[in-house]
Formats: structure tokens, sequence, C-alpha cells
């Protein structure tokens, strides 16, 4: 079923994501792009119909972090607002429901994230079950490993394969004025066998803002809005032990309910902070060599935490701006190994 | 093209107690969502998608817990959303479920908050570090009481209001079988005798620190036809945010709490909250709450919401009883609290609140706020489907 109105992505800003920011607090490092989006579509604050937001007190390291970061959306006169203790993509997934509903016609979204505050792979083992996995503090690089080496074993990739979506992902970041890694580099030592220090994402700060618009609204405030056909999302079991690593099927069925696979897509901007995983997401969303794959450079590139899924729709929106789009698809992901997974679709109309 | 409306067809909580030493979270989360699902006769298929909130995941030591209870909610497969809007987090979370069906997104959501806190402390959860926030705030007591001493200077309330509001709701919870504090022996006189805390708050005049869970099942108008008891309607719904602190900031009476009452009202069509709500559940975490939210909600003017408590009219068996189910000061699982009384404010409509029942109850108010009173969410609810 097409969703109830028509609703699309207006504008889109990032921050130049960065091993350590630590002259900025999160309000610092989200109060430009606020009035970066804002700007390109001549909103003002009290123009937004409903703003949301995605980040985690675990970067921060105190609870209610989010509260702060209300400063820099100048909530005042009070405003509709909520957040989601998640990836921005599903901050822009709550304001497009709340949008459907007719309750509002604009939507502010951002997220942030400071992984230098801590030590993210440390950090990110406190996600796991608290009574079986958590204790033994598997890290984030470590369980990705695990899922590079059923691949290879199941024989969908190898260690020369790997390090070609290494190095494609950060040549095609040299276009990205916004990335960590820019640029393609040596593959490096193994971290955890078999992933290389090239296969893993950057460790960095930044955030991302976009804003959301209905119908005419957002033809007023956009010459190529960027629609959102459809958005879905999907949860795997947790427990690593009942999943089959070497797929993603929440991926595909978060595709088939957003419509992904109607029509063929021409831009994909998908969520792999790992080389291996974006192996599994081709395979889950059937990408072929004729889809243009993380032109941004994806989060091999640049990965601040709970905002590299919000960024891979706001790149996704901004090819179908400019026009070097005209279908595009956008994926997100958060827990263990691609543990939940988002995917909208994004079209321009004919140009 | 109309919202679908929304209906609250299920409903089930934990038995609230201070430790739940017999369940892991997973358990606490899986007892409150099959107590709702039995409620509304219906089975883990017939949910569409899980929308979970609880407030921060410190008090655990869990970061995004709803990664790992996937499995115990019966979402692998599905949509799972996770909320986190601090003390108002489950009456938010519950508004972005309703929100997914208005919406036609779905047609039956599973939404449930939590907290478990018994894993921490959460007074010192709550207390940030320096340099996040100025020391000796201990708690959330340590925030709210010099806002309370500006209402009663502002007010003229006298002294013991606080305490005949913590008196009510504890022995309103002596009817509730789920609430956390069953004080069968308390009187006036412990409450006004309890030790001060931060004043003018005493100890009988602080929520508990609970380990709980509430849950609810909503659903679209084709689900609530099939539902074998009386669904509660949403009516209206809203959340409002301002920040913590700026000059001019009116922690008595937050101008986000008028404007997300003002907005409940309007889609609810309600002009005179005072006679047209039977019933309200309102966050009341520190006794004196009650009266703040009272004028803050439209109840009463500026100035008079003490004299509604005073003179007994928030009692079970006045004509506006407010936390008929012994209240946050009853029963605290943060997380849960708000969703607690969204969930209450169902129960009385549907009819089914049992001992504490508010006698013809049709229209009642679910009321949570969090942070520095700085994020509100609250809903209306009534036992008639609302006209369209």
């Amino acid at each position: 079923m097409p969703p109830a109105r028509d609703v699309a992505i207006v504008a889109f800003a990032q921050t130049d994501h960065l091993r350590h920011t630590d002259e900025l607090s999160e309000v610092e490092m989200v109060m430009p792009i606020l009035h970066q989006v804002l700007s390109q579509t001549g909103l003002k604050t009290s123009d937004i119909g409903f703003t949301c937001s995605g980040s985690t007190d675990y970067l921060a390291g105190r609870a209610f972090s989010f509260t702060m970061a209300l400063d820099g959306v100048g909530a005042w006169p009070p405003i509709s607002e909520s957040h989601v203790e998640m990836d921005g993509a599903w901050a822009l997934y709550e304001a497009w429901v709340k949008i459907l509903t007719g309750e509002a016609d604009t939507a502010l979204v951002y997220a942030y994230g400071k992984s230098s505050s801590g030590q993210v792979r440390d950090v990110l083992t406190r996600q796991l079950d608290p009574y079986y996995l958590a204790p033994l503090w598997p890290d984030s690089v470590s369980l990705a490993a695990l899922q590079a080496q059923a691949l290879i074993d199941a024989g969908d990739t190898d260690e020369p394969a790997l390090a070609g979506i290494a190095a494609r992902s950060r040549t095609s970041a040299s276009d990205n004025p916004h990335a960590q890694l820019a640029g393609a580099r040596p593959q490096g030592e193994y971290l955890v066998r078999p992933l290389r220090t090239g296969d893993c994402p950057p460790i960095g700060d930044g955030a991302a803002a976009v804003i959301l618009a209905a119908g005419d609204r957002a033809r007023e405030l956009c010459e190529r809005p960027a629609w959102i056909r459809g958005m879905d999302h999907r949860i795997d079991a947790h427990s690593l032990g009942v999943r089959d690593l070497t797929d993603s099927p929440s991926t595909r069925l978060a595709a088939e309910h957003a419509g992904v696979f109607d029509r063929p897509v021409d831009t994909a901007e998908l969520h792999a902070p790992f080389t291996s995983q974006e192996v599994v997401l081709r395979k889950a969303l059937k990408l072929d060599d004729s889809v243009s794959v993380n032109p941004s450079g994806g989060a091999l590139a640049a990965n601040p935490v709970m905002a590299t899924g919000l960024i891979r729709i706001g790149e996704a929106a901004a090819r179908i701006h400019n026009g070097t789009s005209d279908r595009a698809l956008a994926h997100a992901t958060s827990g263990p190994c691609l543990q939940q997974n988002l995917v909208a679709v994004l079209e321009g109309e004919a140009q | 093209m109309s919202k679908e409306p929304v209906a609250v067809v299920g409903i089930g909580q934990t038995h609230h107690v201070a430790a739940r030493h017999d369940v892991s979270i997973a358990g606490l989360v899986r007892e409150a969502a099959q107590r709702a699902l039995a409620d509304a006769q219906l089975t883990w298929a017939d949910i569409d998608a899980v929308v979970i909130g609880k407030a921060p995941d410190f008090f655990e030591g869990l970061m995004m817990p709803e990664l790992y209870l996937a499995d115990a909610l019966g979402a692998v497969g599905k949509p799972m959303l996770r909320v986190h809007t601090a003390g108002s987090v489950g009456g938010s979370t519950a508004l972005v479920a309703s929100n997914l069906i208005s919406s036609r997104v779905h047609s039956t959501v599973l939404t449930l908050a939590f907290e478990k806190q018994s894993e921490s402390n959460a007074m010192w959860g709550l207390s940030l570090p320096v340099p996040f926030q100025q020391p000796l705030l201990a708690g959330a007591g340590g925030f709210f009481a010099p806002h309370i001493r500006a209402y009663m200077r502002r007010t003229g309330a006298p002294d013991t209001v606080g305490s005949l509001v913590a008196y009510k709701d504890r022995r309103n919870a002596l009817k509730n079988p789920y609430a956390h504090l069953h004080e069968k022996d308390i009187t006036l006189e412990k409450v006004q005798a309890s030790p001060m805390l931060w004043d003018p708050v005493r100890y009988s005049e602080t929520c508990p620190s609970s380990d709980g869970a509430c849950a609810m099942i909503l659903t679209d108008r084709a689900g609530a036809a099939r539902s074998p008891h009386p669904p509660a309607w949403v009516h209206g719904g809203a959340m409002r945010s301002e920040p913590t602190m700026f000059a001019g900031k009116d922690f008595v009476s937050p101008q986000a709490g008028k404007d997300c009452a003002a907005d409940v009202y309007r889609q609810a069509g309600i002009t005179d909250p005072r006679r047209e709500i039977d019933t309200v559940e309102m966050y009341v975490p520190f006794s004196w709450y009650e009266p703040m939210w009272l004028e803050n909600l439209g109840f009463a003017e500026e100035g008079e919401g003490w004299k509604l408590t005073e003179s007994g009219v928030t009692e079970l068996t006045g004509d506006l009883p407010v936390n008929a189910s012994g209240g946050v000061l009853s029963t605290n699982p943060i997380g849960a609290s708000g969703m607690i009384r969204f969930a209450e404010a169902a129960l009385q409509v549907r009819g089914q609140a049992g001992e504490h029942q508010v006698d013809g109850a049709r229209k009642a108010l679910g009321h949570a706020y969090g942070g520095g009173a700085q994020f509100f969410s609250m809903w209306l609810v009534g036992a008639d489907e609302p006209a369209s």
C-alpha cells in the first residue's frame, strides 16, 4: 500500500566528521547543521511542525544527554518533539509517520554522536544480551570479524574482494568534503582476523540534519524534492547463535515492504560499517553492478555512530536533489552484525 | 484524509515491586506483554509492530536494550522502535505507537515501557556528574524541591497540602493490586512525621523506586470491533518540549505543559476540562505536583489547585479523582510510569479498574512529564468512539 501522503526530504546537512571534537559540546556540533537545513529551505524553527532526534546516552556517558541538544533547536516557544534512542534514521521514520497522520506538514530530524568521548568498541558491547553475551565483552570489530569469516567460509567473498570494497568506498569519498577518510589507502594489518584496518570504519564524531515536508509544501521548499516512496524497518533475533550471519532477512523484508523490488534503483547508500557487511546487504537487496553503491564513501569513510544511518538517507536524497539519481535506496542499521535494518526508497520527479 | 481512530484493546502490567529478583529484564517485559495480549485475546502473530520505551539506559547498564529484547517481545521480523523522552517516555511511547495506527501504517501495535531499577541506583543515575550539573543536586527531588517552594510561596498554599496528596495516593494504592507500595497502616500523621528529604518534600511524599513494566495493545477501528472487552478510544494525544533552563522559564507551570494540554483538549473537543473530564492519571512523583499540575492542565485557575486537593475533590470519591491507581507516588518504574498513567486512564473508561474504578468514568486524561519539567506527553481516552 502506498503511503497515505507524499512526503519528501527537502534539505540535508552534515558536519565534517572528525576523529576528535574535544572543543565542541553536542549542542555546538548540532547547531550549525540545524541552521544549514533551515537556511536551505528558508524555514524558521517556529515553522517546523514536528522535531525528532536520535542519539544515545552511552556515547555521551551520561543520562538524558539529548535534553541539552534541545538548546540547539531553540525549543521556545515549546515545540512538538520526540527522541529515539536509535540511529537518526529511525527518528526520520518517526517523523515521517507523524506527517502521514496529517498532524504535521514539516519535520526537522537530527542525530549526533561523539564516539571520541570513550572507547566505542567497548561501549558497543553494552548493547549485547546482558546475561549471556555482554559479560564476555565481545567488541564490535570482533563480532563483525565473525560475520566476515562466515561469509568467506560460505564462499560469498574473500579478502581481496573485501579490500576492493574498502578501496572503492574511500576513492568515492574523495568527492565528499565531509568524509573522515577520503582517498584509497593501504588495507593495513589485521585488526581482528580476517578484518584488516581498511575493512573497518573510522572512529569519529559528527552530526546530520534533515527536513521533511509533505506535498506542495515540499515543492515550495525544494526544487527537486526526494520523495519517500516507501520506508520500512525490521529486526532480527539478537542472539548470534540463532542467526545466519551471511544473510540479512530483516533487510530483505524491510526492502520488500518499502517497495525496493518494484523497480530498479540507480543508487544505494548502504550503512555497512565493515566491508563484509556490504556483501551481506548487496545480497539481501539484490543489488547488481549497475547500481552505484555508496557514492559518498559510506560508513567506511565516516562513521559518526547514531548519525551514520541518517546520513545514508541524506546522501541518497542529496543525489536526487542534484539530479544525479532518479530512484535511490537508503539503508540504515543498528545492533551487532546488522541485527536491525531500515530501508527507504527515494525518488525524484522526471527532469 | 482523516486519521484512523485508535483504540486500546489490551492492557497488562507486572506487579510492581522494589526488586524483581525472580525475572530477567526480558522476563519482566514479556510478563506485561503477555497480560496485554491475554486481555485483548490476541497472540504474538496478531502484532504488526512493537514500540518500546524506557528512561536512561544507565538504569539497567544496558545500551539500547530493545535489541536484546526483540526475541522476548515477539518482534523478530517486525518493526521495533525505541523511544526515549526522559520521564515522559512512557506516554510518548504510547503516542508513537498510536501514530503508527492513525497514519494507517499498521493495524495492531504492541507498545510497552519498563524499568528494572533494582539493577542500579536510580537516584544517583539521575544525578549528572559535574560539569553537566552543579554539585549538591541529589536525585530528582533535589531538582524539583525549589520549584515546589516557589509554588507554595506564589499561592500561599498551606504546608499540609503535600501530605494530603501522599495520604490519598497511598490509600488509593491499597485498592490497586499492581501498585508497588501497599501501606496498610498509613495515616496522615505518619506522612507528616516522616523524615524531611528535600525540604519541603518528606520521605512519604516521594515516589518509590520500582521494577515494573506496562504494555498496551493499540488497534484500528476494525481491530476494536473484534475486541472481547470494551475498548478505550484515543480522543487526542500530544507531546510538547521546551529547553531545560532559560531566562523566563516558569518551572512551576511550564508553558510546554499548558500547550500540550491545550492541543489534546482541542483534538478531543474539550472546552471545560474540570467538568468534561471524569478522572485524571497525572505524573506526580512528589506530592506537591498534584496541585501544580491541576493548574497547569487547566483544572483549576492559577493559584487555586491546592484548594481542589484540600477540599477532597481529587479523592477517589471526589468529583475529579486524581490518580485513583495510587499514581507515581505508589509505583515508579521510571520509564514505565508515564505509560502506566496512560494505561490506567484507559482502564477507567473501559470500566476495568476494579476496586479503584471511578464510577461512571467516560473520559480520562493520562499525563506524563520528564526532564527538568520540560517534556510533556498526554492523551485523552474515552469510552465512546470519537466523532470524526
